[in-house]
């Protein structure tokens, strides 16, 4: 009974703050503007399906991709076993599930999907260490870069250490119990292969100690869990939910097409033919490109909140191969972090509260000016994500807002202004090679 | 095979104004760009382009004297107005001569004409010469002579405005295969394809600071498998990769060429 109180309190709690959390980085997100997304609702569910729901784009790297499969599948089935958790920690009951269906055909599932647990959970397990050395042992490069320092190592290992801990618990618990069931202390649930294995650990164990070690394990992993979501939205590992909405998000477009501004499209029209009305006098100034993130679509910050810090843009990207100091995860992690910056404003002095900062403050110009606008960044990023755009927004406010393009490239703008080419031809020589066709 | 161009009879290449002057507009539009139209290294590629559309008996013009920057370069450094000015009035020259279908050699081109034109009230086919050739030979309008390329060990970059950027990764491909080669790939190809260097408006600046240069990064990259052709099929990567197999001085024994000039030099052009 009052397990059951201190449970549905702690469940309650957690889900309260989970909620406000994800709330508050919805609001952040539709801070943006209006994204202008091509692609029909099949397009868009297919995409999900295959990017976030059936990794697609990890096959890219075979070895993580093995490592985060079994991660993410022990993730997805333990779910199933969480649902018994709750109901055995409302109840006060000890699997509940297993005594519903126990004496009906399809018992046998139950035993089935606790082995594929405990199986993906080993392989899960192992996965984890790996990727801990990996980070901190082999120390890969794409998590050395200088974005990785500080908060965003110690989050990755807070989350890896977590997962340790989720897989102990539900190990202990379940070993503790099949040794009881074993003594027949308690009942039979069918075979667990893998805590069966480890079950003669606790031979020599007396049952009151085993009954406290299944309890421990069975509270550790919620506590586990609980903690997890609470910690999930602070964390660059909030990607396992924003995945699917921002894949199903994704504007299936030629990667090669950006945005035409329509505010510009008017001026240019009115530039070329002096006879059509002006604009709207009283009309407010449009914002051409962007200094901070409210002046990016909320495709743009929902794709920084999902940004899972992997660094496969990096790895990827020749600008930063080649030294340079641009690194597209960088952009989204700077992206994010001064979304953040800005909604804590907005908490603390209201919506119209200005910081006197932009996104500006935190990516230099060198960094952007160092893009090739290659793609490769979106190409590699395994949820989607697009951080050319955000770059290409925040060289139109340097150019168009500011006019601090380097020198050379506004040489090349008064080329091509006055001679239609980025050179300094003479317009009336570009058909010269014509006159030497032979 | 008859030999339609004699080499000593000079081609003349129409261009739009004058089919006007007649009554005609051309079935094909050969945008030749601003690096193919002032880079001589690119020049080379336009005609051996415009060679290969004569021999094939295609009725295309050039926009000549009118043509235009597309306005891609402007675009790609943030400068969306100059980049709009270009467009609309490329955009009402374009329609102006009725023209529908749009083949050009240059990628950057390619993906603003084929992506970008078309809210602004360009609507075209717009292919790449890759794509053209391809069609040229599938279709027999040209044949090509495998012999040419006898024995040569050859390997295709791909420019990100034509792989990635708009997902033309085969038509190339293909193309080189019809010459009778097989292509050994380098280890970043396709999808995963590594930039020149080029794109983004880099063309037209210095690099950021850094340890190394991209298209020496490429160069070496394909220089590792050491080819005796690089088949590229946009002017920008062209000029890129040519500079970094020179500074590693080995333009003696690897060429850079477009796929044009290889089509072209297959058929005698
Ligand atoms: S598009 Fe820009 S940021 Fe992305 S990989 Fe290419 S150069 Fe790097
Ligand atoms: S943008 Fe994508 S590829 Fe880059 S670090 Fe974030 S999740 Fe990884």
């Amino acid at each position: 009974m009052i397990s059951s109180l201190i449970f549905i309190l702690i469940f309650f709690s957690a889900f309260g703050f989970f909620l406000f959390r994800v709330i508050k980085i919805r609001r952040n997100i539709l801070l943006g503007t209006d994204a202008q997304l091509e692609g029909t609702v099949s397009q868009r569910i297919f995409t999900m399906l295959c990017v976030a729901f059936g990794q697609s784009k990890m096959t890219a790297r075979p070895v993580a991709f093995f490592l985060h499969l079994f991660v993410y599948t022990a993730f997805l089935f333990t779910q199933i076993e969480l649902l018994e958790i709750i109901i055995d920690g409302v109840s006060g009951g000890h699997r509940t599930i297993w005594h519903w269906i126990e004496n009906s055909a399809i018992a046998i599932t139950y035993t089935i999907l606790i082995n594929a647990i405990e199986l993906l959970s080993i392989l899960a397990f192992f996965a984890t260490i790996a990727f801990i050395s990996r980070r901190n042992i082999i120390r890969l490069a794409r998590f050395q870069k200088p974005e990785m320092k500080g908060w965003p190592s110690l989050d990755a290992n807070l989350i890896l250490s977590g997962e340790l801990f989720l897989i102990l618990s539900i190990m202990l618990m379940n070993s503790a119990d099949v040794a009881l069931q074993h003594m027949g202390q308690s009942q039979s649930t069918g075979k667990f292969l893998i805590s069966n294995l480890i079950a003669p650990v606790w031979q020599n164990t007396d049952s009151a100690t085993l009954h406290i070690l299944e309890r421990v394990g069975w509270w550790g992993h919620l506590i586990g869990i609980l903690g997890f979501m609470v910690y999930l939205p602070f964390s660059k590992h909030f990607h396992i939910l924003l995945a699917f909405p921002n894949t199903f998000f994704t504007n299936q477009k030629s990667k090669g097409k950006f945005t035409n501004l329509a505010a510009v499209t008017s001026e240019v029209k009115l530039m070329l033919d002096p006879t059509l009305p002006p604009p709207d006098a009283n009309a407010p100034l449009p914002k051409f490109g962007a200094k901070d993130v409210q002046h990016l679509t909320w495709k743009n910050l929902m794709d920084a909140y999902t940004c899972t810090e992997c660094g496969r843009c990096t790895s990827v990207c020749p600008a930063n191969l080649t030294g340079k100091k641009l690194s597209p995860r960088k952009i989204m992690m700077d992206t994010r972090d001064r979304l953040e910056e800005v909604g804590k404003n907005i908490d603390k002095h209201g919506k119209d509260y200005l910081d006197n900062k932009s996104l500006l403050d935190r990516i230099s110009e060198e960094e952007l000016w160092a893009c090739t606008s290659c793609n490769a960044c979106v190409q590699a990023c395994p949820v989607n994500i697009n951080p050319l755009e955000i770059i290409l927004e925040l060289r139109r406010d340097l150019v168009m807002e500011q006019s601090k393009a380097p020198s050379s490239l506004n040489a090349m703008f008064s080329n091509i202004e006055n001679n239609a080419a980025p050179w300094q031809f003479s317009p009336m020589d570009r058909a010269n090679w014509t006159q030497e066709m032979n | 095979m008859t030999q339609k161009n004699n080499s000593s009879t000079p081609i003349r290449i129409p261009t739009c104004a004058e089919l006007a002057t007649e009554g005609k507009t051309p079935d094909v539009l050969f945008w030749v760009g601003c690096a193919g139209s002032f880079d001589d290294r690119a020049k080379k590629v336009t005609k051996s382009f415009a060679r290969i559309l004569h021999h094939a008996d295609i009725n295309f013009a050039i926009l000549g004297t009118e043509e235009s920057c597309t306005g891609d370069p402007a675009k790609r450094a943030g400068n969306e107005f100059l980049f709009q000015m270009m467009a609309l009035q490329n955009i009402q020259l374009l329609n102006a001569y009725h023209i529908k279908k749009i083949v050009t050699a240059c990628p950057h081109c390619f993906n603003t004409l084929k992506n970008e034109y078309p809210e602004l009230g360009g609507q075209y086919e717009v292919i790449h010469h890759s794509q053209f050739l391809l069609e040229l030979i599938e279709t027999g309008k040209i044949k090509v002579n495998g012999n040419s390329f006898r024995g040569k060990k050859i390997t295709y970059h791909d420019p990100c405005y034509l792989g990635r950027a708009n997902d033309v990764y085969e038509a190339p491909r293909d193309l080189i295969e019809k010459l009778d080669l097989e292509i050994t790939e380098m280890k970043r190809s396709r999808e995963k394809g590594f930039c020149c260097g080029a794109g983004g408006a880099q063309m037209f600046k210095e690099a950021e600071p850094g340890n190394k240069e991209v298209n020496i990064e490429r160069a070496e990259e394909a220089m590792a498998l050491s080819p005796d052709i690089i088949a590229v099929g946009c002017p920008f990567c062209n000029t890129m990769l040519t500079d970094g197999i020179k500074i590693n001085e080995k333009q003696d024994k690897i060429t850079v060429l477009d796929l044009a000039e290889m089509i072209a030099q297959a058929n005698n052009l």
